[in-house]
């Protein structure tokens, strides 16, 4: 018997072990699929990242998620009768969804600065800006939903992936990487290029220092003479920025329409992953791909059943299990993380400017 | 002619404020103060606290706009709109409670917003960090800049605070109370790069309410009370005295009588204690100590060395590493701060706004906090409204706690009555044993006067006090014992009478270890 | 003075003069005029809304009176006839369960946004209990099916609690990620063990003697005397009793609250189990009171409702019921607003979160129209809640 079969026999533990052989050989199938997942996630934690290292607490991505979504949707179905949906670019970009990409982005700026507002000008408890924010993001995107649903529009297209050279996907062992990574729409392919130069810039600019600063000792860094209010007015609105291309991926790279309340908590799965990822850019990356697998894996075991005593464990567990999977883990590692991951000292604290101007 | 001329400019104040007025809400901090310093010259502020000096540095700095009055550069009138453009200026100012990100290296807090860019984008560290290590060396210390500015020694981070100053091309340096966490060693130590400093030009406010020290370093020194200038003086032609009745404004009885004690029994022993602090290090390695019935041990020593974890864990608000601690024979080494609250043990906290207060409670509800749950504040689960409110009255009035009602929230009471509202509560009642942590910071002259006639008459009702506290002066005043403590360590236990104060200081600094006296005194 | 005593209470009344009387409406009118502005304020920005979202319709009239009709038509709903009164009621009895769970946490700096998880598990071992005793007589059935809910809704409180007393875990995540979690209990529920043979669609049996009886009019159930009953009890609990000091204490000043002897961690968790278990009866209110059944689609607005309810009513069990009344007239009004003017219900959320904006907005408010600042032990702009990592848990 080969090493694997030995494993596989072991009572109980043996199961464990088949899990995670299952795991490895379904990987190379749905390894596109937890990238695309974890897009909205990670885009959610990024936007986190920026703001908490600046200082300013953000619950209201999810919401910012939402409406994004919902601009990206309804922006498009009124543009194409006004611009045509001839593609123009590669991805399949056409005008109507240049314009719902860009709406996207800044109503997603704007509702960041009225987070901003609430939580830098007027110093309010920061965690109920963000409740705000979900609570008129749901009710805005649910009324709108409502009243124009008759119309049944549908939304200027989907992103078209770019489609890797086969030289690279077919290739055996890493083939599967190549495809994995290049397989995907703009923003999805963006997502890397972002989280690496978000992480560059945070630590080795002068822009990422002073960031930090603020987020760190904001009296500090006022005395040297930085403007800690206009940092962090920055940041938030960026931030909400990268939370809009979150939110624009679902309606515009995942499915063409909205549905209601279709973030799902992928907004606060974020900022769990910004947690875990120890308030880094790459680190939000890995573990927004960490939670975006448990998806996926939850989802396959339906598509690829498992066989033998694997399966038959499987089969037994309710399949409410594997739709709740993502929000448990989450818990998990976050009791489990969290003691370990130390925030910005100035995390959520309102600053009150002492100079004179 | 070119002669007069430079002669005027070689006389030339290189700073001057004229009239100088500051108001906030209720009160008149600054006064139409003038003040004029030269190049080159370490000029002293001297007043109390609340007199004034913070806000007119603050006035200098940018950091507050004057109602009234000027201020000039090397003769020029110009206006500070911030603390970046004071920077420009020239002016720089090294805060009392430092302005460093203890997250961040050496390079990185003093780059930050004069950083040393590769590109538009990149800073360049490689540069930064000569250009740094240079400037160390120019004035006498060797500075690592990659080092965690957290994990710095005070004394360090003081420097790296002179270093940011320096690092900006300031011509004044301010610096706010810079020796109040210094041992007597690093302030001298401080003192030669002040020198130097000055030697090279740089012109120095040297803000202080500690008259030998301002004896000792100033060319000038100005004395501040009330928001008004009372006097200037060379410090040849002035003493103490003299300096404490400017400041103050009436003839000071510098020390208080403490009358005589008779010490009884023993109420706390403490042996071999041993305590660990938040980074998991021993703050506290071995302490033996002993606090007997109508007595104040006073605790000298640099704030960090072990007191805050020496006295916490004697009220039960950290674990215990080793050792033992017994409150009238008692073992209590792990008994929590209510056991001993319950056993008799008063304590006022040196944080008051973290420990000793709830803001936003009423005066009577923050002097039944620590016996709440018991009569006659509550029977059972139910609290007793009437009585809390009748007892808050009793205490307010017998410890002159100045407010209009006991229902007002404590946050309306100034900083030296919240002071008093804790002393009500500790010291109200039958008290085997006070613990008494840095009890007059930051107090005005009055209320310090206050609590220490409090802690004198507690000694003679038969109270056992400990007293731990960073000011030299309070322990020497008031203690009958003094024990030094050293890096966790009691080194040394004199009498409070007879003690010698630089001899105390002296161990304060060195702990009594010649190995140390060398090393440090080579260090300089 | 007149005093009156009862047992360990004790009312204490002076007799009013002129100049007291005057004091007193100052300071009502100080307490409720922020809220009472910040209404009139969101019915502006709702009217603004509707008008403006005409405009995304395209191929309708813009109607610039719709607004004021669907107002009207929104509080003639809620309170122009018995019958609305009645159905604002039973409307608001869910929020004031959940708008005093969210109160009670707030005032020991915790945010409990589970009040949603919270409400669907209270269902949830409401009507599992409830279906068990369907045949006991009534005075059995519903206090155990209360109970049952209590329990349940407990369990869902304490668990975010619990992990923030040990790790630290910020209890906005983890009670969101429970809201979700719960969905799929209740999923699992009713479609397996309470599943009710006999339909297409999974769906309970009906609770029996279970259920709530009927008061008033034809849906106005027993659900708003417990509510009234938990309202008194929460207040007295808060500020009669040494462990509300301890809960408020814990709130205002952890670090004051160790040295005063209290366990902040045991305070955290034992206030987020009360505060579940009262957002429990939220949910067993709907479930024994309303429907009397499950389906697996069970859902509910009253979790972030229950929010706004606790921030309008500045987390005291009086400004709760206030607050209640207001949303629960809203959402049972918007129903009646929709059939008429067919505008969707969901512009409740917009007013909702409008209200919350305006609130919070408050400094700002008070400076523009000069008003007295009231101090309260709980300001919606002073920080209530402590954000991640172990600084908020205190060793």
């Amino acid at each position: 018997m080969d090493l694997l079969q030995l494993l596989y026999s072991i009572p109980i533990l043996g199961i464990v072990f088949q899990f995670v052989g299952y795991v490895v050989d379904i990987f190379p199938s749905i390894a596109p699929f937890i990238l695309r997942g974890a897009t909205p996630i990670a885009f959610a934690a990024m936007c986190g990242v920026l703001c908490e290292r600046s200082g300013v607490v953000n619950i209201g991505i999810e919401g910012i998620m939402l409406v994004a979504a919902f601009v990206g949707w309804y922006a498009g179905a009124l543009a194409v009768p006004l611009l045509g949906s001839v593609p123009v670019l590669a991805f399949g970009i056409s005008a109507p969804m240049i314009v719902a990409l860009l709406a996207a982005v800044a109503v997603g700026m704007v509702i960041s600065l009225v987070h901003a507002w609430l939580s830098i000008t007027v110093r309010a408890d920061q965690i109920i800006s963000g409740t705000i924010i979900n609570i008129a993001a749901l009710g805005v995107t649910s009324y709108l939903l409502n009243l124009v649903a008759t119309t049944s529009a549908r939304g200027a297209g989907l992103f078209v992936p770019f489609a890797a050279p086969t030289a690279l996907t077919d290739l055996p062992l890493v083939g599967w990487i190549f495809g994995m990574f290049l397989n995907q729409g703009p923003i999805t392919l963006s997502l890397l290029f972002i989280a690496i130069v978000f992480q560059v810039l945070l630590f080795r600019s002068r822009w990422g220092l002073r960031t930090r600063a603020v987020g760190e000792h904001p009296r500090a860094a006022e005395t040297v003479g930085i403007d800690v209010m206009w940092v962090r007015y920055r940041n938030v609105v960026l931030g909400g920025g990268l939370a809009a291309l979150g939110g624009a991926y679902l309606t515009m790279e995942s499915i063409n329409s909205f549905q209601f309340n279709m973030t799902a908590g992928r907004g606060f799965i974020g900022l769990a992953a910004m947690i875990v990822g120890r308030w880094s850019p790459l680190g939000a990356l890995g573990a927004a791909l960490l939670f975006a697998s448990t998806q996926a894996v939850g989802r396959s075991i339906g598509i690829y059943p498992a066989t033998g005593e694997l399966g038959v464990v499987l089969r037994a567990i309710p399949g409410q299990v594997f739709d709740a999977l993502p929000y448990l883990v989450t818990i998990i590692v976050l009791a489990g993380v969290v003691g370990r991951s130390i925030p910005p000292a100035a995390d959520g604290q309102p600053y009150e400017r002492e100079s004179a101007t | 002619m070119s002669a007069e001329l430079d002669v005027a400019t070689v006389r030339a104040p290189a700073l001057e404020m004229r009239g100088v007025s500051k108001r906030y809400p209720g009160v008149l901090a600054n006064d139409h103060i003038d003040l004029d310093v030269r190049p080159g010259e370490i000029h002293a502020l001297l007043g109390e606290n609340g007199a004034g000096k913070t806000t007119l540095m603050n006035v200098l700095y940018g950091l507050a706009r004057p109602d009234e009055g000027e201020i000039l550069l090397d003769g020029q009138p110009v206006t500070i709109h911030g603390p970046a453009d004071a920077i420009n200026q020239g002016i720089s100012m090294v805060h009392q409670h430092f302005m460093l990100v203890p997250v961040f290296s050496v390079a990185d807090n003093i780059l930050l917003g004069a950083e040393v860019m590769r590109d538009p984008i990149f800073i360049n560290r490689a540069e930064a960090h000569r250009r740094i290590v240079e400037l160390g060396r120019r004035f006498g210390f060797d500075v690592d800049p990659e080092v965690r500015v957290g994990s710095l020694s005070v004394g360090w981070q003081q420097r790296v605070e002179i270093l940011k100053a320096l690092y900006r091309n300031a011509r004044i340096l301010v610096l706010d109370e810079p020796t109040a966490v210094l041992t007597p060693q690093e302030t001298e130590e401080i003192f030669a790069v002040l020198r130097r400093l000055a030697d090279a030009g740089h012109s120095i406010i040297f803000i202080s309410h500690k008259l030998y020290e301002v004896l000792q370093i100033a060319d000038r020194i100005t004395v501040i009370r009330r928001g008004r200038v009372v006097g200037q003086r060379l410090p040849a032609e002035t003493n103490e005295e003299d300096l404490a009745e400017l400041m103050v404004g009436r003839e000071v009885a510098l020390v208080v009588d403490r009358g005589e004690s008779h010490p009884g029994e023993v109420r706390l022993e403490i042996r071999g204690l041993r305590v660990r602090d938040d980074r998991g290090h021993e703050a506290v390695q071995g302490v033996d100590l002993e606090v007997r019935a109508g007595e104040i041990v006073g605790v000298a020593g640099v704030a960090g060395n072990g007191q805050d974890e020496l006295v916490e864990a004697i009220i039960g608000l950290r674990p215990v590493a080793g050792g033992r601690i017994s409150l009238e024979g008692r073992d209590v080494t792990t008994w929590s701060p209510r056991d001993m609250n319950e056993a008799g043990v008063g304590y006022v906290p040196a944080d008051r706004h973290r420990f000793g207060v709830v803001l936003s409670f009423s005066i009577a509800d923050n002097l039944s906090l620590t016996s709440y749950y018991k009569a006659p504040f509550a029977r059972g689960l139910v609290r007793d409204e009437a009585a809390i409110e009748s007892t808050a009255e009793e205490r307010i009035r017998k410890f002159d706690v100045r407010t209009p009602t006991a229902t007002a929230p404590a946050n309306t009471l100034s900083g030296g009555n919240q002071q008093k509202l804790i002393v009500a509560r500790e010291f109200g009642g039958e008290t085997r044993l006070l613990v008494l942590d840095q009890p007059t910071r930051g107090l005005d002259v009055g209320s310090i006067e206050f609590i220490h006639r409090q802690t004198i008459a507690k000694r003679d009702a038969g109270a056992a006090i400990l007293l731990v506290s960073a000011e030299l002066d309070e322990v020497l005043e008031v203690s009958d014992r003094i024990a030094v403590m050293y890096r966790g360590r009691v080194v040394a236990i004199r009498d409070g009478r007879t003690a010698d104060k630089n001899e105390i200081g002296l161990l304060m600094a060195t702990g009594g270890e010649e190995r140390e006296a060398r090393a440090a005194g080579s260090a300089a | 003075m007149t005093e009156i005593k009862l047992g360990p209470l004790r009312f204490r009344a002076s007799r009013p003069t002129r100049a007291s009387l005057a004091r007193a409406a100052q300071a009502t009118w100080s307490i409720v005029a922020l809220p009472v502005i910040a209404i009139v304020l969101a019915l502006v920005v709702g009217y603004v809304v509707i008008v403006a979202s005409q405009l995304l319709v395209p191929g309708r009239a813009i109607d610039l009176l719709l607004p004021l009709n669907a107002y009207a038509t929104l509080f003639g709903g809620a309170f122009g006839s018995f019958d609305g009164i009645v159905r604002t009621l039973v409307s608001s009895t869910p929020l004031i369960f959940g708008g005093l769970s969210v109160a009670l946490a707030f005032r020991a700096g915790l945010f409990n946004i589970g009040a949603q998880g919270q409400f669907l598990l209270g269902a949830l071992g409401a009507v599992w209990i409830g279906v068990a005793v369907r045949d006991q007589p009534a005075l059995f059935a519903i206090p155990v099916a209360l109970l049952a809910a209590m329990l349940a809704g407990a369990a869902w409180g304490f668990i975010p609690g619990f992990l923030k007393a040990i790790s630290g875990a910020h209890e906005v995540v983890t009670t969101i990620m429970l809201n979700y979690t719960a969905y799929s209990v209740i999923a699992w529920a009713v479609s397996g063990p309470l599943d009710q043979p006999g339909s297409a669609s999974p769906i309970t049996d009906t609770v029996g003697n279970a259920g709530l009886p009927i008061l008033l009019g034809r849906t106005g159930h027993a659900g708003i005397v417990v509510a009234l009953v938990a309202v008194a009890f929460v207040w007295w609990l808060l500020f009669r009793t040494t462990r509300g000091f301890e809960i408020r204490t814990v709130g205002a000043n952890p670090d004051a609250a160790r040295y005063a002897g209290m366990r902040p961690r045991f305070i955290m968790v034992l206030t987020m189990t009360l505060a579940g278990a009262l957002a429990g009866l939220s949910g067993a209110s709907v479930l024994l009171g309303v429907t009397r059944y499950m389906t697996a689609s069970f859902g509910t607005t009253v979790g972030f409702d229950s929010i706004a309810v606790a921030l309008l009513g500045r987390s005291h069990p009086v400004g709760v019921v206030f607050g209640a009344l207001l949303f629960g007239a809203m959402r049972s009004g918007a129903l009646v607003m929709y059939g008429q003017t067919r505008i969707p219900a969901e512009i409740v959320d917009v007013l909702q979160a409008t209200i919350l904006f305006f609130l919070v907005a408050a400094p700002v408010l008070r400076r523009v129209l000069r008003l007295r600042d009231v101090r309260s032990e709980l300001g919606t702009t002073e920080t209530l809640t402590r954000t991640y990592g172990s600084e908020a848990v205190t060793r």
